[in-house]
């Protein structure tokens, strides 16, 4: 499997990249990771007559607490985030979830910023920073600007980034212990087929739940939310508030899940990340 | 065998000689090798399962820079022979499978049109260049549906989709079936397979104009027989060809063939006058590789109230796939004859009929049709003990023939060499501490939890075989010299290929010969080399390939007995070989090793008259009888309700293989066994749709069990020597793929019992068993 021939820059700054994706615009790849967009160009699926490598930009894999969020750098891998004390005291949503990620290679190698740009409909980011809220930062050769994460998801593989912006950082709130990922996985691929995160509030009247893998684009299943909304997270309720997981949902449907049995799983992994959250407060 | 002072290598558990360059990345691969002037080529193929192909453009192709010819089935078939069928039945009816396809393809994957370029980046480019007009023609995938009488045709030359048919039959049956208290049927699916071995095929072939041979490095399991094969191919006679197998990632039996490409390869170096490369992708490995199992049967067994076993009927539906490979057509004929499993039984019949699909052909996958009957002997006992309320272990024990009746002659006709099944059962069960397992159950069970436990009392037939059930020789040929320096040289015609013969091989020889295994170097792979051989399959080659070996020292210290006689002064009788030396019988002191023997063997000044210098022998070793280890796996798991995830609790396995020649080495091939039982049994399925696509072209869409899916092993052993050979010993290469899968079947479907679930086809996904559930619900209120 041999790709088709492509031109190759390596931008050292994060402006010289702009700068190269302003110029190449829509005959661009961004090669951040490239553990989605390799395969598909050996395979010829995708044919990009220029890749513009991030992976010498330096100073782009932070992660660090400002004054409301913490702050993370596009480039971090997932294993930089599975293995941050910061994170796992100040958003243990994000180290729960990274080693679910692919295998040790592919978390070495992979970066949040590539996954969330490449918006892979079962990808496991994306359950997060809807649960959390997260706040997306593209660049472009406007400036910068700031996108919620549910505006950002807009299709399969289609986010609100334009084709010369670049996801440069990710910024997700404090959150104490109530956060819980479950997931059930492709087997062969180790995507989602249904992966819910759940963060709990404080007081546990609040919940935000994030479910990647079940359909074409990940969601907030905000009926399970507003059923739960000022009610105490018994069994029954936390029960009875997942049979809405997919809700409003179109689910897809393939050889490893039916869509039938990917709502069912959203249903199940959403009561079980609710009350492992929960849980996890007491 | 010779006594020694020191302690054996046999039956040591010594690590791989093997393992240092693989873990280092230091093995040479065939897409490792660079030749001067090399070319490459790169393979079209069809996308379509069936169509006519009305014009294949070549023009655009050959234009890209670098590009040297692209070729199509117009320009290669008439000069190439047609890929082999080693073991057609009498009723075959085998298409002619040229190595391009000519006017029609029939599988997705069949290759159509090949690029050759100075490298493979224009050779690919070339590919996306070549214009081919498919006309697609109706599919049929389904193998069942292909015996319709108004199924597409993957061959329409034949007018139907049987491809053959073969059935062994003994004992009266009717009889049995009238006796019988209760006759038990099930329907069961084999699902089809992919090998997925991690290293594609591929192959360089290099033409040496002057002289007219050829050599081919093919990853390859079958070396010796793709050199037997290939010139009826390519023209070029046997004894100017060298096939070399160098480091071979991964066979399973996928590399148990002779492939187009090989051929194509071949006559592509010679007609362009230059060596020429090919790797196969992953994706061309997945699709035109052979693939493994895809059975479908009706299984009928005859028993009485006590659960005594009477007779066994099975018809079974065997999707080859669109043509025959090598050995396609035998493979379904091994589950006919391990049908009765380890169990007497009067009576049998099995019918199978061999069925054409527009799918890749499927042929040896790991096991090779044992798996199949093993499966289905093993989940009927489970059927028998269930419906007749009676213990399943109970019911192993009631029907296994006792050690005293070995040799013991199946109801097939095979003759069983030896055994003690009863100990293999109660070692598991006592390592398994089988009472607490029952206890963890109940106490499971009484929470509402699905907790089952199964079992699985396995023979399979190893050692394949003596000629005379073979197609083209079942005997190994083995070499070993004593080089002037006293270092030994072991040849092996069995290619190993990751089975760690290099090590187990030294150690037979560095015992036997008496001198420090780190003297003792074990060659393979290379028709230049070892001459002659029948290769590795079918958990042949220590037992037989092991045996020529000894064979083969045997022969050098007679002959060295001689030497030693004529330079210590005394009669060759008086001479006795013990621990490395040769000594005087009564006079210890006087001791000749071969660092003295080997010397005066090659300088040969002072050798006894008429005695031919050197020291080394050859031998074909040919086996009188297979062999058949044995053994007994036991599961316990935990299903998840609302999932259908299944949780491996608990993992014992015992394996008979006879004598150990390495523990270690045993223990990996069990387990690497079981790791492609659990796929099987649980996730591994390859998927065409209608329409004939492959859909699990990929890692992406076909699940390999990984490290995290693999339980905790505990394992052990009994020793039943084989009265086959003179080291006693059976094989192992296959055990754990053939015992491990109904063992795991079984321990699910007892979770699921308690629901009324009586049966269900693997793999057992999390989704068929949550269907299996649903459905057992009673409805809701």
């Amino acid at each position: 499997m041999i790709p088709a021939s492509f031109e190759y820059f390596q931008p050292r700054t994060l402006d010289e990249a702009v700068g190269l994706l302003g110029r190449h615009g829509e005959d661009a790849k961004v090669l951040a990771g490239g553990h989605s967009l390799i395969p598909a160009m050996k395979l010829r699926l995708a044919q990009p007559k220029t890749i513009i490598d991030l992976g010498r930009i330096t100073g782009l894999n932070y992660i660090r607490e400002t004054d409301r969020h913490i702050a993370i750098g596009a480039m971090a891998t997932h294993y930089e985030i599975e293995s941050s004390a910061l994170l796992a005291d100040r958003c243990p949503l994000l180290t729960e979830l990274a080693p679910q990620i692919g295998d040790v290679q592919v978390r070495n190698r992979g970066t949040v910023g590539g996954s969330l740009a490449h918006a892979d409909p079962a990808a496991d980011w994306p359950a997060a920073m809807l649960a959390l809220e997260a706040e997306i930062d593209l660049v472009g050769p406007d400036g910068r600007r700031t996108v919620q994460a549910a505006e950002f998801f807009v299709e399969m593989m289609q986010t609100a980034a334009k084709p010369n912006e670049l996801l440069c950082e990710i910024r997700v709130p404090r959150t104490g212990k109530t956060v819980a990922y479950v997931k059930f996985a492709q087997k062969a691929s180790g995507f989602a087929i249904a992966g819910v995160a759940a963060c709990v509030e404080k007081s546990g009247k609040t919940v935000k739940v994030g479910v990647t893998g079940v359909s074409a684009k990940p969601y907030r299943a905000l009926a399970v939310e507003s059923a739960l909304r000022g009610k105490a997270l018994d069994a029954e309720a936390v029960a009875t508030a997942s049979g809405k997981a997919a809700e409003g949902v179109e689910p897809l449907s393939d050889i490893h899940a039916s869509a039938e049995f990917r709502i069912h799983l959203a249903q199940v992994n959403s009561r079980r990340a609710l009350q492992l959250a929960a849980s996890r407060g007491s | 065998m010779p006594a020694t002072k020191t302690i054996p290598y046999v039956g040591r558990a010594l690590k791989r000689v093997e393992d240092p360059r693989l873990i280092k990345g230091i093995a040479t691969y065939v897409d490792d090798l660079a030749l001067p002037g090399m070319l490459h080529a790169v393979i079209l193929r069809s996308p379509h399962a069936h169509a006519r192909v009305d014009r294949v453009g070549t023009e655009a192709a050959r234009a890209v820079a670098g590009v040297v010819g692209v070729f199509t089935g117009a320009d290669v078939n008439d000069k190439c022979g047609v890929v082999p069928c080693a073991s057609p039945m009498p009723d075959s009816k085998i298409p002619r499978h040229t190595v391009l396809a000519g006017d029609r393809v029939y599988f997705v994957g069949h290759p159509v049109a090949v690029a050759v370029a100075v490298d493979r980046y224009a050779a690919r480019d070339a590919l996306d260049l070549i214009e081919v007009d498919y006309d697609p023609l109706p599919v049929v995938s389904d193998p069942e549906k292909a015996l319709e009488k108004d199924s597409p045709l993957t061959h329409p030359e034949f007018g139907t989709n049987l491809a053959f048919t073969w059935s062994v039959a003994n004992g009266d049956l009717d009889a049995a079936f009238k006796q019988a208290d209760r006759v038990i049927q099930q329907r069961m699916v084999h699902q089809r397979l992919t090998p997925m071995a991690i290293e594609p095929r591929g192959c360089v072939a290099c033409w040496h104009a002057g002289e007219g041979t050829l050599t081919l490095h093919t990853s390859t399991q079958i070396p010796h027989l793709v050199r037997t094969l290939l010139p009826a191919m390519i023209g070029v006679p046997e004894n100017k060809i060298r096939v070399v197998a160098p480091e071979v990632g991964g066979g399973f039996g996928s590399k148990l063939n002779l492939y187009a490409e090989e051929a194509l390869v071949s006559h592509l170096a010679m007609r362009l006058g230059a060596p020429v490369k090919w790797i196969e992708s992953r994706r061309e490995n997945a699709a035109a590789t052979i693939q493994g199992r895809d059975q479908v049967g009706e299984y009928a067994v005859a028993v009485k109230r006590d659960g005594t076993l009477l007779g066994i009927k099975a018809r079974t539906v065997a999707d080859i796939g669109a043509y025959c490979q090598l050995l396609t057509p035998a493979i379904p004929t091994l589950t006919g004859l391990m049908l009765s499993g380890c169990y007497k039984c009067k009576a049998l019949r099995m019918d199978i009929v061999g069925v054409y699909t527009h799918k890749m052909a499927t042929d040896a996958y790991r096991g090779a049709g044992r798996p199949e009957a093993t499966y289905v002997i093993e989940r009927l006992m489970d059927l028998i003990a269930d419906e007749l309320g009676l213990d399943p272990v109970a019911v192993r024990l009631k029907n296994f023939p006792k050690p005293a009746q070995f040799p013991f002659p199946t109801v097939t006709g095979l003759t069983y060499d030896s055994g003690n099944y009863q100990g293999a059962l109660k070692k598991a069960q006592r390592l398994a501490d089988w009472p607490r397992l029952l206890k963890q159950r109940e106490a499971a069970r009484k929470q509402g939890r699905l907790f089952g436990v199964g079992l699985s009392t396995y023979v399979e037939i190893c050692a394949l075989g003596p000629s005379k059930m073979m197609a083209a020789g079942g005997w190994e040929w083995g070499c070993v010299r004593i080089e002037m320096s006293a270092k030994i040289t072991v040849i092996t015609g069995a290619t190993p290929h990751g089975q760690g013969q290099e090590t187990s091989f030294a150690q037979i020889a560095a015992d036997r010969l008496g001198v420090p295994i780190e003297d003792v170097v074990v060659m393979r792979g290379d028709t230049a080399v070892a001459h002659y051989g029948r290769d590795t399959y079918g958990s042949r080659a220590t037992v037989i390939g092991g045996t020529a070996i000894v064979m083969c020292i045997d022969k050098i210290i007679a002959k060295a007995r001689t030497l030693a006689a004529h330079l210590l002064g005394v009669t060759a009788k008086r001479v006795e070989f013990r621990d490395g030396k040769f000594r005087i019988k009564g006079n210890p002191k006087k001791a000749l090793g071969w660092k003295q023997l080997a010397p005066e063997a090659y300088v040969a000044k002072n050798i006894p008259p008429d005695w031919e210098p050197g020291l080394e022998a050859s031998s074909f070793f040919e086996p009188k009888n297979c062999t058949y280890p044995f053994g007994t796996h036991i599961v316990a798991v935990e299903v998840d309700r609302e999932t259908g995830e299944v949780k491996i609790v608990r993992y014992i396995t015992v394996d008979d293989c006879g004598h150990q020649v390495n523990p270690l080495l045993v223990e990996g091939q069990v387990q690497g066994g079981i790791a492609h039982s659990l796929g099987q049994a649980l996730f591994e399925r390859t998927v065409y749709d209608e329409n004939g696509q492959l859909l699990t072209g990929e890692f992406m869409d076909y699940p390999l069990p990984r490290a995290r899916d693999i339980p905790e092993y505990l394992m052990d052993s009994t020793v039943t020597p084989s009265p086959s050979n003179p080291m006693g010993i059976k094989g192992v290469g296959e055990a754990g793929t053939i015992g491990a899968t109904p063992a795991i079947a079984n321990a699910v479907m007892d979770a699921l019992s308690p629901l009324g679930i009586r049966h269900l086809d693997l793999p057992l996904t999390p989704e068929k068993i949550w269907r299996a559930v649903q459905r057992a619900k009673p409805p809701a209120l």
